[in-house]
């Protein structure tokens, strides 16, 4: 089994882990990224409509742009990036279990940042196993990515902003959404994501299921129903729609497997998608030296976790030594101030009751040990 | 169904295609692209069935979490097929439930 070192590793190379990356390699680490998948960028690539907020956070752009810049700034910043490289198992000392290449590697740093991501959320109804039933992300991936269409007429269950976007980026590739079904009695995104989905024509059901999806091998019927003040379907309310995919759009979870295995301590915030590591301001867990940053910390959206990563590579340099003391400090402070822009406001304000959470609970396991930026 | 034309991401630029045999039957690829994507396109939904009820899987996540689109490629069986890049000449088959190693020699 090989050994390699590296001042800082960067696990996913997604929006967060390449801003890590980038803001150590910057300030003088050695910096390793890994990530599992052939191309790099994490989820941004599969992006194709412009984000929002301000110009710091890339207004106007779309995704896979953004993705491109980020990745040019990595690579120019000298950081070592593997790719097709599973990190398969962390130990309690920050010690990473690697394949690369075929090989086995042990790889050691003084700073570890796991940026792995989330993984969507899976929803079981009567036939939700049926080939054609897949996630959201799933089906952006096919039509963004690799340009195939995973079906022609496509029932969408969720109206948060991954069920909105996606809907209308199927519509974009060339199918017809033929029903957008969420449970809530009213939509959960975007007002703006959800007005193109509404001008476009595609029916809304709000307060309403998936209550079983028909075929032999594959998706042909979708039954959709209302449900009362508790979710439960109302007899009598069920309609069957012809389709041949269903997407479920119904959050997503973070990736925490690794900060398990190296013994990190969690709280359980359901806004975040449920156990979160416990970090504190500068993104460190109750590890020392090990940091996370972007959805793994809690699902939230693409520019905060490019912010979470632009603050754990800062505060990883910082603790090397890297870094001015002063200088450091006020990019953090920028950094914490643009955060809280990103989680204010009417869909904001809930992420931030639960980041809010969340640090407070590291300050109680750290004993009031960890400081408020 | 391939998306040939789109109003972002424009024409689909041409690239190189090779052939996978899928439980036998050539299907066109495109090169670099997951065994998934080309099966997709040729109209294949149900990639495996399960050990107890032997019911059809496809895909679910498509990006190597979930496991549900494995399928046997080139005699390896539990190969996740929607992160697993088309190879010319590959050779793809429906796994049933747990399926044994296969020939590898056939690699």
């Amino acid at each position: 089994m090989k050994q390699v070192t590296a001042d800082v590793v960067v696990i996913g190379a997604g929006s967060a882990g390449l801003c890590a990356a980038y803001q150590a390699a910057h300030a003088g680490a050695d910096v390793l990224v890994i990530d599992e998948n052939h191309l790099p960028g994490g989820q941004l690539f599969k992006q194709i409509h412009k984000f929002f907020g301000s110009r710091v956070h890339y207004a106007g752009t779309r995704g896979y742009q953004i993705g491109q810049q980020l990745l040019e700034r990595v690579q120019d910043s000298g950081a070592k990036v593997w790719l097709d490289t599973l990190v398969y198992g962390m130990a309690h000392d920050k010690t990473l279990g690697v394949i690369h290449q075929g090989t086995h590697y042990t790889v050691q740093a003084q700073k570890v940042i796991v940026a792995t991501g989330a993984k969507e959320n899976y929803m079981a109804f009567p036939g939700s196993t049926l080939p054609g039933v897949m996630g959201a992300g799933a089906a952006q991936t096919m039509v963004n990515i690799h340009r195939v269409l995973p079906g022609q007429r496509v029932v969408m269950l969720g109206s948060g902003n991954v069920g909105l976007i996606v809907s209308y980026q199927l519509m974009q590739a060339g199918a017809d959404v033929i029903a957008l079904v969420e449970g809530a009695p009213k939509i959960g995104g975007y007002a703006v994501h959800a007005a193109k989905i509404r001008r476009a024509g595609v029916p809304i059901y709000v307060g309403h299921t998936i209550t079983q999806v028909l075929g032999t091998n594959h998706v042909e019927q979708v039954e959709i129903a209302a449900v009362d003040a508790q979710f439960t379907p109302v007899p009598g309310t069920e309609q069957r729609l012809e389709a041949d995919t269903v997407c479920l759009a119904v959050g997503l979870n973070p990736m925490t497997e690794l900060l398990w295995m190296a013994g990190c301590e969690f709280c359980y915030i359901p806004a975040f998608g449920g156990h979160v590591p416990l970090h504190n301001w500068d993104m460190e867990t109750t590890i020392q030296g090990l940091y996370v940053a972007g959805d793994v910390t809690g699902v939230e959206e693409a520019s905060s976790a490019m912010e979470e990563g632009n603050m754990a590579g800062i505060a990883a340099a910082q603790a090397l030594g890297l870094l001015d003391v002063c200088d450091a400090e006020s990019r953090k402070a920028e950094i914490a101030a643009r955060l809280d822009v990103l989680r204010s406001g009417l869909f904001g304000v809930r992420r931030r009751t639960a980041k809010q959470q969340q640090l407070n609970a590291m300050d109680v396991s750290m004993g009031g040990a960890s400081h408020n930026g | 169904m391939r998306v040939t034309e789109h109003p972002i991401l424009g024409p689909l630029s041409p690239v190189e295609t090779v052939t996978i045999y899928f439980d036998g039957q050539p299907i066109c690829a495109q090169e670099g692209e997951p065994i998934a994507a080309a099966l997709l396109n040729a109209g294949v939904h149900a990639f495996r069935t399960t050990a107890k009820r032997k019911e059809p899987r496809g895909i679910f996540c498509a990006i190597g979490r979930c496991t549900d689109c494995m399928m046997i490629v080139d005699g390896v069986p539990n190969t996740r097929t929607c992160i697993t890049p088309v190879r010319d000449g590959m050779n793809v088959q429906t796994q049933h439930g747990l399926a044994a190693f296969g020939q590898e020699e056939n690699k």
